[in-house]
C-alpha cells in the first residue's frame, strides 16, 4: 500500500517538476512574501511588536489568498486530466485502490506546497531577522503560520480533487476551482461583512457570523493565526471578530477541513466511471 | 486445466441500447483468442467488463478465479488500451517504473522491458515527443510487466508498422507458451488468423461466430469461385458443359458450394483438352468475416 502511494507520488512529482509547477509555486510564494515583508515593515515602531511578528501578520493575510490558489491550481487537473488524456482506465486496471491514487497525488502536491511555503516564509523571516535581531521572538508565530498553511493547502487540495472528479473535464474543473477560490476566499468575507453591517449587532452577528467564519477553512486559518498573535490583531480588519471566537474552535476547523475535503474527494472519485 | 477467463450470458445496456447481449466465451491458459468485430460491435465494452472498469447488467464472469476488478484479478491481468495514452511530461522509463512499482515489482527491470519492445533508445525522452507507434510500444511494455495470467489487448497492433507487428506477435507467442491466456481484438481477420488459436466474431453486441478459421470457413459455407481459360474456340463448349458458368472478360467464371468442389473439378478435368488454365479461388478471409459480421448486426 505504502509502496503504491509512493510510486504515484514520485510520478506526480516528476510531472509537477516538468510542468514547472514546483518552480511557479516556489517563486510565487517567495516573491509575494518578500514584497509583503518589505511593505509591512513600516508600522513596527508604532505597534511595539517585534518585526517578525508583524511580518507573520502580513503573511497570514497573503497566505489566505495564495495558498488556496496554489493548491487549487495543482489539484484541479488531478482526476479530470487523467480522464481527458485517457490514462485513467489503464491506471485503474492496476492493483491499486482509488484512494491510494488520490493519496499519492496528495503526498506529492503537499510536498511541493511545503517546499513553496518554507521557501516563501523562510525568505521573509530571514530578511526580518537580519535587519532586526529581536525578531527571533516571532519564530513561534512563524512556525504556527507554517503548519497551519500546510493544513490550509491540504484542505484546498482535497477540494480541488473533489471538483476535478465531479467535473471530469479539465476546462470545467479549472472553472470550478477558480469560482470556488473566488467564493471561499474573496466573496465569502465580503458577504459576511455586508451582512454584519446590515444586521447591526443582532442575532446574525452574535450567532451565525462566528459559525460562518469557522465553516470556511480560509477564515478559520486567518482566525487561528490572528487570535494566536494578539499583538498584531490591530493590523487586520477581521481581527475584531477573531477575539470573540475561542482559539480551539478555529484550530478544530483547520484540522478537520483537510480530512473532510479529502473524504469528499475520495467519494467523488469513486463515482467516476472510466 | 480450468479456463483463465470464463464469461457466460453477459449482458450490458447503455441507456436502453444493447451493447452486449448474452455473450459467452472462455479463454484457456496458453490460448490466443482473437475478438473480431467492426466499430461499435461491443469489443471494447466486453474488455472493460473483463477488466472490471464497468459493471455488467447480467451474466457471470470469472477472471483467474476471481471477480473482475477485484484486487486478486487485477494482480493477474494486464491491459493494453486501444489508444495507449500516457502523461506527456513523463519519460517512458519513469512511466514503466511507476507501473512496475504499482505491481510491487522491483523497477530496476524497467529498462529491460523497454528494450524488449525496442524503446531503449528513447527511454529517457518524454512520452510527449513519441510517435503513435512508440506510445503503443510503451503500452505493450506495461502489459508485459510481471507474469500476467491474462492479457487483454484492445487493437494492439494499430499504429505499428509490419515489422513491429511481426515482433509483437512473436512476443505474444512467447507469452502464450508460458501459459498466459491472451484475448486480443482486431478489425482485420487477415492479420490475426495466422497468429491466434481461435476467433470470436462480435456483431451488434452478439457473439455470431466462434472457432478456428477452418471451422468458420466450413460454417460460413461460402461458395468457391473458379476461373477457367478455355482454348481458342472451345469457350462455348466449356460454358455449356458446366452448370452456372458464365463468360466474363474472356474467362469462364463459375461458383460452386464447398461440398461440390471436388465433383466440379473432376468434370473440369474430364475436358482438360479444351482448357488451358484453371484457378480455384476459396472465399477470402474478409469474405468470411463480412459474412458473419453482417448476418445479425446492421
Amino acid at each position: 500500500m505504502i509502496a503504491r502511494i509512493l510510486a504515484t507520488a514520485a510520478t506526480e512529482i516528476h510531472i509537477a517538476r516538468r510542468n514547472r509547477w514546483v518552480l511557479i509555486a516556489v517563486l510565487l510564494m517567495v516573491v509575494f512574501s518578500l514584497v509583503l515583508s518589505a511593505a509591512g515593515s513600516a508600522p513596527t515602531g508604532a505597534l511595539g511588536a517585534d518585526r517578525l511578528s508583524v511580518v507573520v501578520a502580513s503573511l497570514t493575510s497573503l497566505s489566505v489568498y495564495l495558498v488556496p490558489l496554489v493548491a487549487l491550481l495543482m489539484s484541479f487537473d488531478a482526476v479530470a486530466g487523467e480522464v481527458e488524456r485517457g490514462t485513467l482506465p489503464l491506471l485503474l486496471t492496476y492493483p491499486v485502490a482509488r484512494w491510494e491514487i488520490l493519496a499519492g497525488k496528495l503526498v506529492a502536491h503537499t510536498a511541493i506546497l511545503v517546499v513553496a511555503i518554507a521557501a516563501g516564509y523562510g525568505a521573509a523571516a530571514a530578511v526580518a531577522i537580519i535587519t532586526d535581531p529581536a525578531a527571533l521572538a516571532g519564530l513561534a508565530a512563524l512556525w504556527r503560520l507554517t503548519w497551519t498553511s500546510v493544513l490550509l493547502g491540504m484542505a484546498f487540495l482535497g477540494i480541488g480533487y473533489a471538483l476535478s472528479s465531479l467535473a471530469r473535464r479539465v476546462s470545467g474543473a479549472a472553472g470550478l476551482a477558480i469560482g470556488l477560490w473566488l467564493g471561499l476566499v474573496v466573496l465569502y468575507d465580503l458577504g459576511l461583512l455586508a451582512a454584519v453591517v446590515a444586521d447591526d449587532g443582532g442575532f446574525f452577528t452574535t450567532q451565525v457570523f462566528p459559525a460562518a467564519l469557522l465553516a470556511n477553512p480560509a477564515d478559520a486559518f486567518r482566525l487561528f493565526n490572528l487570535t494566536a498573535a494578539q499583538a498584531t490583531s490591530a493590523a487586520s480588519g477581521i481581527g475584531g471578530a477573531a477575539n470573540a471566537i475561542p482559539q480551539w474552535q478555529s484550530l478544530v476547523s483547520i484540522a478537520l477541513w483537510p480530512l473532510v475535503s479529502l473524504a469528499l474527494a475520495a467519494l467523488a472519485f469513486r463515482k467516476v466511471e472510466p | 486445466m480450468t479456463s483463465t477467463l470464463t464469461i457466460s450470458r453477459l449482458t450490458k445496456t447503455f441507456g436502453g441500447l444493447n451493447a452486449l447481449t448474452e455473450v459467452s466465451l472462455t479463454v484457456a491458459p496458453g490460448e490466443r483468442v482473437a475478438l473480431l468485430g467492426h466499430n461499435g460491435a461491443g469489443k471494447s465494452t466486453l474488455m472493460k467488463i473483463i477488466l472490471g472498469l464497468i459493471t455488467p447488467d447480467g451474466g457471470d464472469i470469472s477472471v483467474c478465479g476471481a471477480a473482475p476488478g477485484s484486487a486478486r484479478a487485477r494482480a493477474q491481468v494486464a491491459y493494453l488500451p486501444e489508444n495507449a495514452a500516457f502523461h506527456p511530461a513523463l519519460s517512458g522509463l519513469e512511466q514503466i517504473t511507476q507501473y512496475m512499482r504499482l505491481r510491487n515489482l522491483d523497477p530496476s527491470g524497467a529498462m529491460e522491458l523497454l528494450e524488449r519492445v525496442g524503446l531503449a533508445h528513447a527511454a529517457k525522452r518524454r512520452i510527449g515527443t513519441y510517435s503513435k507507434g512508440m506510445r503503443q510500444r510503451v503500452g505493450l511494455a506495461q502489459a508485459l510487466i510481471g507474469q500476467p495470467r491474462l492479457l487483454v489487448l484492445d487493437e494492439p497492433t494499430s499504429g505499428l508498422d509490419p515489422v513491429s507487428r511481426r515482433d509483437f506477435y512473436e512476443l505474444l507467442d512467447g507469452l502464450a507458451a508460458d501459459g498466459a491466456a491472451i484475448l486480443l481484438s482486431s478489425h482485420a481477420l487477415t492479420e490475426v488468423e495466422a497468429r491466434t488459436d481461435r476467433l470470436l466474431i462480435l456483431s451488434g453486441g452478439r457473439m455470431v461466430a466462434e472457432g478456428t478459421l477452418p471451422d468458420l470457413r466450413r460454417e460460413a459455407a461460402l461458395p468457391v469461385a473458379m476461373h477457367l481459360s478455355a482454348l481458342n474456340g472451345y469457350e462455348s463448349d466449356v460454358v455449356a458443359a458446366l452448370p452456372g458458368a458464365i463468360r466474363a472478360n474472356g474467362f469462364v467464371h463459375l461458383t460452386c458450394a464447398q461440398d461440390e468442389k471436388l465433383a466440379m473439378l473432376s468434370r473440369i478435368s474430364a475436358m482438360s483438352e479444351k482448357i488451358s488454365d484453371l484457378d480455384v479461388i476459396p472465399p477470402s478471409l474478409e469474405d468470411i468475416y463480412s459474412h458473419f459480421s453482417r448476418r445479425d448486426g446492421q
